[in-house]
């Protein structure tokens, strides 16, 4: 919430621009602009079916956006000559179901494409797998199935996997919507600590309690398209539009009417 | 005692009954019930037994299937030679259609629309085919309409097998691809994998666990199918299980040779069926640890 200024001075790391998206007939995203600039933790809020999920899996084309541009550390991702493998291993996502690879162990999660796809040599791969299971605080399931963890700690491995390709920027798809209520703080937290560590970091969440700590900036979105941007402790504490009134009413007071 | 009157009378006439005779037996409880209808069934089980004991023409039955010295006249021939080419043939035909299998069921996942209804097309056409006439259209039909078409016998084999087991196979992989939930691939497309090696590393691996059962089943079907290669002739190295049983009974005149071969088929598939049954326990109920 400090470094809310440089937005504006640097060069944006993920730069979008009137990013459309529709499937079929149902236009989802209308028409998105957003800039995120190197350190930044911006948290995406809305109500579900606003597109903030879209948005967030067009950056790295898991979704391919109908329309508009996405740049990502200087890559065009809607260019069709880019080659998108190369430009995804820089781009870390982190799943709502977590996604482990069910039949490797957590090493192997961390290490296959360290090897496969980076070409690091497998010492190196663990090497880099350790560090970074150390950071999420799991290093004594080094070779545990995923099937035999928790939601929490299956998704502090998946932290761990994507940090483990070294990535300038991390994507967060609802990081914890998928957790037992007492496994959510432990992700938070290692999250908390990646961005304290400086990670460029794209949250799409429910959790405003982090968006209000953690967030640099927080950008409220409905009906594809973004209403409200700004730092956290003016759009969630201080809202300017009736829909984030109305959304943040709903999410920060549940069982209150109106 | 009078219990076929309390319980009759339990039955119809409850109240009327007075109540310390009628309790033990008067109305048969659920557990009662089944028991004396798993009782029934027993009986006429052992009925039809008893009957079949009685009323079959035993010395006729031996005479025309149990001829001992026919049929350790089969003897070494039918286990070193018949027996062997069945599983040859078998495994040479699985292994042809698990290959052939594995390209229609990615043809048939592909984005590409043709390659989609040329494996539908494909799948529809062999599954749709009888294996004989498979056979009889390579090894007859083809041979007929281009003069060069001379293979060996085994490669014929091995081709018709391949391509009846195939089409099933192919269906089977489809679903076990299919079965393999979509964030696996988004997950290792999201770490810089290709399509093709997210597919080759991370999402056939957990396939093969769900596809192995139905897999061997198919094995016992081509093990059992692969009896058809009689109709194509052979030498007399080249027989299977079908073919020398075919021909012990000509030479012998005598049904024996069916329950000899009929013996040995058992000998292929009953320890498959077991090994299927062993995977399914081991993969089938796995937990996949996705979400």
């Amino acid at each position: 919430m400090t470094t809310t200024s440089h937005a504006s001075t640097k060069t944006p790391i993920i730069a979008i621009r009137n990013l459309q998206k529709s499937f079929g007939t149902n236009q989802v995203l209308t028409d998105i602009n957003l800039d995120v600039v190197k350190g930044e933790v911006v948290c995406v809020i809305g109500p579900s079916g606003s597109g903030k999920s879209t948005m967030l899996r067009c950056i790295n084309t898991l979704e391919t956006p109908t329309g508009g541009s996405i740049v990502v550390d200087g890559m065009d991702m809607t260019d069709l000559d880019l080659d998108i493998d190369a430009a995804r291993t820089r781009i870390g996502m982190v799943f709502q179901s977590f996604n482990l690879f069910a039949h490797l162990t957590v090493r192997e999660n961390l290490t296959i494409a360290q090897t496969k796809v980076l070409r690091r040599s497998k010492a190196e791969a663990n090497k880099v797998a350790e560090a970074n299971l150390a950071k999420v605080g799991l290093s004594e399931k080094m070779e545990a199935k995923p099937g035999s963890l928790s939601g929490g700690q299956q998704q502090r491995v998946a932290i761990a996997r994507a940090l483990s390709m070294d990535p300038d920027v991390m994507l967060f798809d609802e990081p914890t919507s998928a957790l037992d209520p007492e496994t959510v703080g432990d992700v938070l937290q290692v999250m908390r600590n990646l961005a304290e560590a400086g990670m460029t970091m794209v949250v799409v969440t429910h959790e405003m309690e982090f968006a209000r700590q953690v967030a640099d900036r927080v950008v409220f979105m409905d009906g594809g398209v973004v209403v409200e941007a700004g730092p956290a402790k003016d759009v969630i504490g201080n809202p300017q539009e009736q829909r984030t009134k109305d959304f943040l009413s709903r999410v920060l007071h549940p069982g209150q009417l109106g | 005692m009078s219990v076929p009157t309390a319980s009759e009378d339990g039955r119809q006439t409850g109240p009327a009954v007075p109540a310390a005779t009628a309790t033990p037996k008067a109305k048969m409880s659920k557990r009662q019930k089944a028991k004396l209808s798993r009782g029934i069934q027993y009986a006429i089980l052992v009925v039809i037994a008893v009957l079949v004991a009685v009323f079959a023409d035993w010395p006729t039955l031996i005479d025309s299937f149990g001829r001992i010295d026919i049929a350790t006249g089969m003897f070494p021939d039918v286990i070193t030679m018949a027996l062997k080419n069945t599983v040859v043939y078998t495994f040479l035909g699985f292994a042809l259609g698990l290959v052939i299998a594995l390209f229609v069921a990615l043809m048939r996942l592909s984005s590409v629309g043709v390659y989609r209804w040329l494996a539908t097309i494909y799948i529809e056409f062999f599954r749709g085919l009888p294996a004989l006439v498979v056979f009889l259209v390579l090894g007859f039909g083809m041979p007929v309409a281009f003069p060069g078409f001379n293979l060996p016998q085994l490669i014929i084999i091995m081709i018709a097998l391949g391509l009846v087991s195939s089409a099933y196979m192919a269906e089977t992989i489809r679903a076990g691809i299919q079965a393999v939930p979509k964030g696996q691939i988004e997950a290792a497309r999201s770490l810089g994998m290709s399509s093709s090696r997210a597919m080759f590393t991370i999402v056939l691996p957990q396939a093969m666990r769900i596809i192995l059962p139905p897999l061997t089943n198919e094995l016992i079907l081509l093990a059992k199918d692969s009896s058809l290669a009689y109709i194509l002739g052979s030498s007399v190295d080249g027989r299977e299980l079908a073919a020398l049983g075919r021909a012990e009974i000509v030479n012998t005149a005598n049904l024996t040779p069916f329950i000899v071969i009929a013996l040995c088929y058992l000998i292929i598939t009953i320890p498959l069926s077991y090994l299927s049954r062993v995977l399914e326990r081991k993969y089938g109920s796995a937990d996949s640890g996705v979400k």
